[in-house]
Formats: structure tokens, C-alpha cells, sequence
């Protein structure tokens, strides 16, 4: 399938692909006559480059070169081989866009659903594909990791789902937040049919993430002994904050674990599950959404915080439009720049000054194309 | 749908015309229990004269006519006057039963009307949906005050679903529930649809969202031409799901349809919107 459908945007993408290629091909005095012919292209083009990934560095341009940078994978959903091998694609082109990137990230993050319904064959073959990824790998867990045997083989392959470490000077939490409360027991459910009912996001049946009492103590005492001055980034599946109830853009004990940030200065939440750009800042926590590379969802009916420019509506008829990976530049700040690297688009990054000045300041591109 | 069914429904709407009577629409009733019991006979007594007893459709009325006997035929002035009595005496029966008088002979529709009441400004009264379903069953009256209570409003009737209960809404809302329903089922099963590798439609359309219904018909830009909601779904089938299209009668399609529709309520409708 695929590429019998193309919209005009990605034509219009492919053919100035082709140019740019085009145009590392030319000498000087070539590319000084297409260059002219083409300034209309060259002035639209914005960031966008073949390469646009690795070679933009807009940090680096205006003199805020950032303290390092970790790249994301998130979302994969990968189902077993010989069932689905779209989503498998998808996480290789990923591995692809973090491996290609020069300099190399400090360490990637893994945001979360690697598997879509739990299975062995899934999460170990999800294992297998990251393995193939340079940089150290920093693994998070989802609910689609998570509810077909409770974590039990994911903590095999990967260890404790919560976890917290240093590097550079900033202090990295990493949560598993995708906890719920008991819907199966009464209703005599199977793990099987658990899974499934977590598996569907509209599916009203299962109870709304958190965190959890247990998990919360254990964060407290972790960030006990960190100086209030000490940058925070955490990372978690689901938002930590309320978006979307019926669709668990939510997490339910959100404002418990926002308090244990509160006394920071300088808090960034890294968050997966939403698969879609989104933004927000709830006083001095900021927070970043991340892409998928399976699928992209759409913006929820309610909710959005204000903060959050919509990406643009994905192109169904390419089957990567919408779904991405990215990169954080961790800015001397301790604050976060976060690269949204839209396959087949313009990458957006969104600012930590966009956020702290609450929309004043370099805001990214607007929507041209929002929700219906 | 047998023959036999359709007859059946075909008698029901008759009698729900006939006496502006409120029917409860109850589950039409299998046909082998039509074949089973016997139908009501009406019996009319017996003249001691000879003379021809005419039964009345209410299987209860009947009169004598004097002077033409048994196994006679009646004349047309002679049936006209028989007929015009049996139904003065049921009226006299019945007097909560809102009869509409037939038309004068020859007057057709939009042809000068025998003199009728004056009609009373409009909108002072609402049209009843039906009266609450009576204890016994469906009588000649049932219904009758509630249309007696519109008699002279200025408001249009004469079509049907001003004459069903609360109870008919109910179980057409069901109906269309159940409809919806199976379209939601649909929706979120993979095999259902006949997709091949496990992606169904709710994996990026949560609660249908982002289907749009309302922007269709448009021109979809991808596939070069003027687009339905089922073709969308079609192509979603196909592509992302793997599947086979379905066919424009395909139930599940039908189904599908319903559901996004259903999800969509409230939304304008904005064909072409792009
Ligand atoms: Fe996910
Ligand atoms: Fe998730």
C-alpha cells in the first residue's frame, strides 16, 4: 500500500526533497543560477531539508547552544511480524532518524507502548530493534506493555518501570504512570481481555491512569535529596496533568504529583501516549507530548490546553504523515527545547521561552489545518 | 420479509387508520401464529321474517333489513342507507370514538369543501403524540379523546406518526440504538471488517473522531474525485486495514455509517468543508 495515494502536501514535500537533493549535486555557479530560479522555494521552504532532523540546529543559531541533547522513540505499537509489518517499519525508520543523527544524542528515550497488545512476541521483538539503536536506550513503559501479564515479562526485559538517575547536572524521573484500579477481578475478566480493553482508547470500561499512593512515596523520597535549584525532567507515558478524560489523556492523581514538583524551579514533563504535538504549562512545570511512529491520534474534543498548537491533520493516504520522533535540547536552563520530527513534514519545535512566556514568545508555526 | 408478513403489517396500518385509533406498535407477531388460531367470526342473529341481517366490521353491530330477503342483493341506495345506519348506531356506542366523516361523494381534493367549521386561530394547542396505552388492549376509543381535543385546531394531520405512543418512540429509538451499536461493534474490530492485520478503525479514530461525517459530500484531493463518507470508509478498509472494501450493502457498512453518524450529532453540516 502506500504510495499509489499521495496528497498534493506530500508531492509538493517529495518535489522539494528532489530540489534540495538536487541542489548538493550542483557547483557553485549552477546552484547560484537554480538558487535564483528557485527563490520563491527557498524562501517557503523554512527549516525544511532532507536532512532537516540532524542539520537544523536553531539552538545553535542563536547562540543558546544547549547543555546536550537526548532523542525520543515513542509509541510503536508493534505488533508480531507476520501479523503487521507496517508498525515495524515505522520503529525502523525511527532507529534510522536516531542512529543518522551527528552529533549522536546522550541517550534515547523509549516513551512508552512498545508493544500493542502486551504479547511476548511483541515486547521481544521490540527488545530486538532497539538493540540496534547507538545511543544508550532509556526505557518507559506504556499500558499496551503493560496489562496482559501486569509488567511481569516487560520488567524482565527491561527492569523497574520507575527509576531515577543524573546526568549533566539535571535530575531525570522517570515514572511508570500507567497504573489503574482493579476492573478486572469483578467483572472475571482474562489477561487476554484486559489487554484488549485497555488497548482501546475509547473503551470506558478500564479505570484512568495514575501514578499511584506507592510510587508517589517513592518519588517523594527520591526527590528529597535533590537541591531545589537542580533542574527536573520527567518522563512519563501518560500527561500527568487532565486533558481528556474518556480517553485517558489524563492522569487521575495528576495534581498529587504536580505538588511534588512544586518546589522546583525548573521542572520539564516528558510525556507519550498522546501521539499527537501538544504542549502545555501548568506553572513551573512545563510539558512536552511526543509522536508515535505507528499512528497519529486526533486532537480531543475537549480540553487542549491553550498552549498547544495543533499539528496540522494528518494525511491518511500517507502512511507516515502525523507520526514522528524527535529530539530534546536541554538548554543551559535546565529548561527544554523540544524538536517534534515530523515524518514528512516541516519539523516544529516548540520553545522552552514559548512556554515560560506563555505564548508571547516564539511561538511555532501556526495550524493551517486544525481538528474538524 | 413473507408474503404472509406483509399482509399482516399491511392489516395493522389499516386498522391504526381506521378510527384515528393510537396502536401501541407491539413486535409484529410470527406468522404460524396467524395459521394457528382462527380468526373472529362475526355471527348475526337470524331474521324470524327471512329478511337479510347485515353484520357491522365491528363483529358486534348488525340490522335487519325489511323487505329484501335472505340471499337477495341490495340495491346501491339500499346498501348507502344500511351502511349510514349501522354507523349512526355505533356512534351512538361510541361516542369518545373520533370518527372522521367520509368526504361527500365527488369531492376530490382542493374542489370546493361542504361548509365546514371556521377555522380557530392556530397554535394555541399541540398535536397529541398518543395517549397512554389502555388497560385491554386497542378499542374503538382508545386514543379518540386525544384527537377529539385537536378537532378544529388549525394544524395539519392525517399522517401517521402523530398517532404513535411514547412507547413506539421507545422502541424505534432501541431500534436505532441497536443499529448504531452494531456499527460501534464493527468499528472497533479488526476481523469484523475484514482487516488482515489487525488495525481497526478505532485505532486512530477514537469515538470516531476525526471521520467528519459532516464534510461529506467533498472533493477528497488524494483520490481525484468527489467523495462519500463510504467511500472514505472504503478506502480506509483497504489501505490501512488491508482489508477488502464492502460492498454499498454491506450491513457492516450500513453499520459503520450509523455510528459515526450517531457520534456526530449536533454537528453542522458542511459539505465540501475542507
Ligand atoms: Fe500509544
Ligand atoms: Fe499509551
Amino acid at each position: 500500500m502506500g504510495n499509489k495515494f499521495r496528497s498534493i502536501e506530500t508531492k509538493h514535500y517529495e518535489e522539494r526533497d528532489a530540489f534540495f537533493e538536487g541542489l548538493k549535486r550542483l557547483d557553485r555557479r549552477a546552484f547560484l543560477r537554480v538558487a535564483g530560479m528557485s527563490a520563491g522555494i527557498v524562501a517557503g521552504m523554512g527549516l525544511r531539508s532532507p536532512q532537516s532532523f540532524q542539520l537544523v540546529n536553531v539552538a545553535e543559531a542563536q547562540g543558546t547552544k544547549p547543555r546536550f541533547s537526548f532523542a525520543y522513540i515513542s509509541d510503536t505499537h508493534l505488533y508480531e511480524q507476520k501479523l503487521n509489518d507496517r508498525f515495524i517499519r515505522s520503529i525502523l525508520k525511527a532507529v534510522d532518524d536516531v542512529n543518522g543523527l551527528d552529533p549522536q544524542p546522550d541517550f534515547v528515550l523509549f516513551g512508552g507502548d512498545l508493544a500493542q497488545l502486551g504479547q511476548a512476541g511483541e515486547l521481544k521483538l521490540g527488545a530486538q530493534i532497539l538493540k540496534s539503536v547507538k545511543a544508550p536506550v532509556r526505557m518507559m513503559v506504556g499500558e499496551h506493555d503493560w496489562f496482559l501479564d501486569m509488567g511481569e515479562l516487560w520488567r524482565d526485559l527491561f527492569g523497574a518501570p520507575n527509576y531515577s538517575f543524573d546526568h549533566k547536572g539535571v535530575h531525570f524521573v522517570v515514572l511508570n504512570s500507567i497504573h489503574e484500579k482493579d476492573f478486572w477481578t469483578e467483572r472475571k475478566l482474562t489477561p487476554k481481555e484486559r489487554m484488549q480493553i485497555v488497548a482501546g482508547l475509547d473503551n470506558g470500561i478500564q479505570s484512568r491512569f495514575e501514578v499511584g499512593g506507592e510510587q508517589r512515596e517513592w518519588m517523594k523520597q527520591d526527590l528529597a535529596k535533590v537541591d531545589k535549584k537542580t533542574p527536573v525532567i520527567v518522563f512519563s507515558h501518560s500527561p500527568l496533568y487532565k486533558y481528556y478524560r474518556p480517553w485517558n489523556f489524563w492522569t487521575d492523581d495528576a495534581d498529587e504529583v504536580q505538588a511534588l514538583l512544586k518546589p522546583f524551579e525548573r521542572v520539564t514533563v516528558i510525556h507519550g501516549h498522546t501521539h499527537q504535538l501538544l504542549s502545555n504549562r501548568i506553572n513551573n512545570i512545563q510539558f512536552h507530548g511526543m509522536l508515535s511512529t505507528a499512528w497519529p491520534w486526533p486532537y480531543a474534543p475537549e480540553g487542549l490546553p491553550q498552549l498547544t498548537v495543533q499539528m496540522n491533520r494528518p494525511d491518511p493516504f500517507s502512511q507516515f504523515d502525523g507520526c514522528g520522533d524527535g529530539r530534546m535540547d536541554v538548554l543551559e536552563s535546565g529548561l527544554v527545547d523540544k524538536l517534534y520530527n515530523l515524518w514528512e513534514r516541516n519539523p516544529i519545535t516548540v520553545r522552552a521561552s514559548y512556554l515560560a512566556s506563555g505564548g508571547k514568545q516564539d511561538a511555532p508555526p501556526r495550524t493551517k489545518l486544525p481538528s474538524y | 420479509m413473507t408474503y404472509r408478513m406483509k399482509l399482516w403489517v399491511g392489516a395493522g396500518a389499516l386498522l391504526s387508520f381506521a378510527g384515528g385509533v393510537a396502536l401501541a406498535t407491539s413486535p409484529a407477531p410470527r406468522p404460524e401464529s396467524l395459521q394457528a388460531t382462527e380468526l373472529p367470526r362475526h355471527k348475526v342473529p337470524v331474521s324470524k321474517d327471512g329478511n337479510l341481517v347485515v353484520g357491522m366490521c365491528d363483529g358486534e353491530t348488525s340490522l335487519e333489513v325489511k323487505g329484501v330477503k335472505e340471499g337477495q342483493s341490495l340495491t346501491r341506495e339500499q346498501a348507502a342507507r344500511v351502511s349510514a345506519e349501522l354507523m349512526e348506531t355505533w356512534l351512538k356506542k361510541n361516542p369518545d370514538a373520533n370518527w372522521d366523516p367520509a368526504p361527500p361523494p365527488g369531492v376530490a381534493q382542493g374542489q370546493k369543501q361542504a361548509p365546514q367549521q371556521k377555522n380557530p386561530p392556530m397554535g394555541t394547542q399541540k398535536p397529541a403524540t398518543g395517549g397512554d396505552i389502555r388497560e385491554g388492549g386497542v378499542t374503538a376509543e382508545s386514543g379518540g379523546k386525544e384527537v377529539r381535543k385537536e378537532a378544529g385546531v388549525n394544524i395539519q394531520d392525517g399522517h401517521s406518526y402523530g398517532a404513535f405512543t411514547q412507547r413506539d418512540e421507545a422502541v424505534w429509538a432501541a431500534s436505532t440504538q441497536q443499529f448504531v451499536d452494531e456499527g460501534h461493534r464493527v468499528f472497533h474490530d479488526a476481523a469484523a471488517v475484514g482487516g488482515t492485520i489487525a488495525v481497526s478503525c478505532d485505532m486512530c479514530h477514537p469515538d470516531a473522531s476525526n471521520t467528519h461525517p459532516e464534510t461529506y459530500p467533498k472533493y477528497q484531493v488524494q483520490l481525484g474525485r468527489v467523495a462519500l463518507l463510504r467511500d472514505m470508509i472504503n478506502w480506509c478498509i483497504e489501505n490501512p486495514v488491508r482489508g477488502k472494501p464492502l460492498a454499498d450493502g454491506d450491513p457492516r457498512l450500513r453499520a459503520m455509517e450509523a455510528y459515526i453518524y450517531a457520534q456526530r450529532k449536533g454537528t453542522k453540516l458542511e459539505y465540501g468543508k475542507k
